[in-house]
């Protein structure tokens, strides 16, 4: 019995890591998806931005709690905005592009 | 059903090996279905394992002593509770516990991130399946709890000191944490080897990092609780090896907690984020090849074995395998971002990385050096708790002032004018604390006040950080101080989360500092009748009664306690005689007083045939704040792990522009 239940046991695992090739024995496009060149820089300045951002959250909130004097705030929110500015700006004409090449690629 | 089981572990074995093997042939030369392939056999790689589970966890509770492993740690006597946390009483047993726990963190990680980070979890997988290979090698190779015999009568039972309900949990939160830090690790890796050494790997990995990290704390409270009630010399953690064990990889783990939000919030630290991530994850191997090895003398370490060999080539395969990796990968993980000032948040977690690492290698190198000396002269030197202790204040009392200074220090930068606003408070409670407990004598020990005066000057920083928060909250609308408070920390669950972490962190160290700076100790022989006093307290010893347990003859010298004159009921102490273990335990007598946090702690040392007993009777103040701290340090994890659902919406966001499918 235990014998029978282990031979099905290893027979259900087989189907499951077989799974994959049963779904799509022909499949259009077996390589395995990963951001490229384009992607991966978009996610950078993507990553730089909100890094900015929430550094200019905290900043208003550290600012308000009294944590940072008024003149500190000054000179710290300016390179914070301008830094955002430039990842925003950076990021701006691409928007659409990755989302468009993915489309391009599987049309 | 012992060939189920084995059959069971077979298979899992087969399929990790397989994930291996296939996944990372997927991953490098980037083939779709091989790679769901591979994911799809670490998930049956979990169901396999929790058969192989419930196979052993079946025979626990019918008391098959067919299974040797069965007869070796359970009787018939043996209650049920503890019959079935045997399962990780041995050793065959807590390596398929741990196996268990591997593949479903995996199976989690797999189906969580299947979609949002398809890339990664195509490297990652295959560092999974490497650390499943090498337990699931272990559980059919060396140390298999499904060895048969002809069932005898009765079972050998379980070592008395594990019979006790913190030994129901203690363990199973500490493998959720050593277990756990895989997963951090193996998407670091993954991280490494895919070359995506973007910020994905870490918010992928924050909930489960700060999971394990939670569990692994609150199992070493509850150890030290166990440690406290159960072993009975006085105190709660006495550096032990295997103790040891479990603090090196959670001072790893805190470490990364903290130098985790500078990657994130400044760019910076990303060597030392990778680095401190594989320093956890290796001192949790070490930690887990600490306990089962036996390499060690500890009262914690339950077995002997030549299982040790394994774990130290498997770590050494670790260490070598991700320090090369990382070095070759070094120009990927540049920081885009300098340290602005030394007086700045980051270089006060910068400050806080380096004592607690310094903290964690001093530890390590207290666990190690015995080995050493052993291998080297031939015979085993240990450092002593004074060596630990110099070192838990030289590094210890600082981290407990950063921890107060951190939060009042703007990041980037900050000017004295900020500072002399923000500490003005903090520091005048943390001086008139000092002083006016100079005045009442706690000047007795000096670590002890400068703790005490520490951690006042941490939580007023803290309660000023709440307060400043909710005023500032109120001030944009909020309708009550509830409300505005509410939404602070909704808004910032890390943050707040974190500060109530801190606070716990805080009452621990006053109940450490209380309980052994300024406890109070009595001993002597004491006959029917005699009284002894300590502290204030006025012990009768009053009768010494003998019942019948379930599993143990209990023999209890029963105390009246006295204070200032007023009654305050019986306290009892003594030892339990394991008719099929045939083993005495201590059992310590404890009585609690929550208004102070006090404890009264007796330990009948010896009890003589003339009915005598010669007893040891500490009074440690405060020692109750420990047990307390676990809750709030559960309380402050649960808010920081709470999801956040408009950072959720801030990574879809981000993850769709970039053209990498959403779902964090």
């Amino acid at each position: 019995m235990a014998l029978l239940l282990g031979a099905l046991l290893a027979a259900a695992c087989v189907f499951a890591v077989a799974l994959p090739y049963l779904r799509e024995p022909e499949p259009h496009d077996d390589t395995l998806g990963a951001p490229g060149e384009l992607e991966r820089r978009q996610l950078e300045l993507s990553e730089v931005r909100d890094r900015a951002l929430a550094a200019l959250k905290e900043l208003e909130l550290d600012h308000r709690t009294g944590k940072i004097s008024d003149e500190d705030y000054r000179s710290l929110v300016g390179p914070l905005r301008r830094e955002a500015g430039q990842a925003l700006q950076a990021l701006e004409p691409r928007t659409e592009t990755p989302a468009r090449v993915r489309a391009n690629r599987s049309g | 059903m012992p060939e189920l089981g084995r059959a069971a572990l077979v298979v899992t074995l087969g399929l990790a090996l397989y994930a291996l093997v296939a996944g990372a042939w997927a991953a490098s030369k980037r083939r779709r279905r091989l790679a769901q392939s591979a994911q799809n056999a670490l998930l049956a790689a979990f169901a396999t394992s929790l058969i192989a589970g419930a196979v052993l966890a079946v025979a626990l509770v019918r008391r098959d002593y067919s299974f040797v492993y069965v007869w070796q740690f359970t009787s018939t006597e043996l209650p049920m509770r503890y019959t079935i946390s045997s399962f990780w009483g041995g050793q065959a047993g807590s390596l398929l516990f741990w196996l268990v726990l591997l593949c479903g963190y995996s199976a989690a990680a797999i189906l969580l991130n299947r979609r949002s980070s398809r890339d990664l979890l195509a490297w990652t997988v295959p560092v999974l399946a490497a650390v499943a290979v090498f337990f699931s090698l272990l559980l059919v190779a060396v140390a298999s709890p499904f060895v048969t015999q002809v069932a005898p009568l009765d079972g050998r039972g379980l070592n008395p000191s594990l019979q006790n309900p913190y030994m129901l949990v203690h363990p199973i939160f500490l493998y959720l944490g050593y277990v756990g830090l895989t997963v951090p690790f193996a998407f670091a890796m993954g991280a490494l080897l895919s070359r995506r050494t973007d910020e994905r790997w870490i918010v992928v990995t924050r909930r489960a990092t700060l999971f394990a990290w939670t569990a692994l704390g609150l199992g070493q409270l509850l150890g030290a609780k166990w440690a406290y009630e159960e072993v009975g010399w006085g105190g709660f953690y006495a550096w032990d090896p295997v103790e040891n064990a479990a603090l090196m990889p959670w001072l790893a783990a805190t470490a990364y907690l903290h130098s985790v939000m500078v990657q994130e919030k400044r760019g910076m630290l990303r060597v030392w984020n990778v680095l401190l991530v594989t320093l956890a994850f290796a001192l949790s191997i070490f930690g887990t090849f600490l306990t089962r090895s036996g390499i060690l003398s500890s009262i914690h370490s339950f077995t002997q074995s030549s299982i040790g060999a394994w774990f130290l080539g498997f770590l050494a395969l670790i260490v070598a395998g991700s320090l090369v990796l990382i070095f070759s990968r070094l120009s990927l993980l540049r920081a885009r971002t300098r340290l602005e000032s030394l007086v700045s948040r980051e270089a006060t977690f910068l400050y806080n990385n380096l004592l607690l690492v310094a903290l964690c290698l001093t530890v390590l190198w207290g666990v190690v050096y015995p080995i050493l000396s052993e291998a080297a002269r031939g015979e085993g030197a240990n450092l002593g708790a004074g060596y630990y202790n110099f070192f838990l204040r030289a590094f210890g009392l600082p981290l407990l002032l950063l921890m107060g200074i951190g939060p009042l220090v703007a990041w980037r930068r900050a000017s004295l004018r900020s500072l002399g606003t923000t500490f003005l408070w903090p520091l005048g409670v943390g001086t008139v604390v000092g002083v006016v407990l100079l005045a009442f004598g706690a000047g007795s020990s000096i670590p002890g006040l400068v703790a005490y005066t520490f951690s006042a000057f941490v939580l007023t920083s803290i309660v000023l950080e709440f307060a400043r928060g909710t005023r500032a909250r109120k001030a944009l609308g909020d309708p009550t101080r509830a409300h505005a408070l509410a939404r602070l920390i909704g808004r910032n669950r890390r943050r707040y989360g974190g500060y109530l972490v801190h606070a716990s962190i805080v009452m621990l160290a006053i109940g450490i500092a209380g309980s052994s700076a300024y406890d109070s100790v009595g001993e002597g022989r004491v006959a029917r009748g005699d009284t002894i006093s300590v502290s204030g307290y006025r012990l009768q010893y009053r009768a010494l009664e003998e019942r019948v347990g379930p599993n143990a003859t209990e023999l209890r010298a029963v105390f009246g306690v006295e204070r200032d004159g007023d009654e305050l009921g019986t306290v009892a102490a003594g030892k339990n005689a394991y008719t099929t273990e045939r083993q005495v335990s201590n059992e310590v007598g404890l009585r609690h007083d929550y208004l102070t946090a006090e404890d009264l702690f007796v330990i009948a040392e010896q009890i003589n045939p003339d009915g005598s007993v010669y007893v040891r009777i500490f009074v440690k103040p405060l020692v109750n704040l420990l047990w307390l701290s676990g809750a709030l340090f559960l309380l402050g994890a649960l808010v920081a792990l709470w999801p956040d659902a408009r950072e959720q919406r801030r990574l879809a966001v981000r993850y769709a522009s970039a053209g990498v499918p959403s779902r964090s």
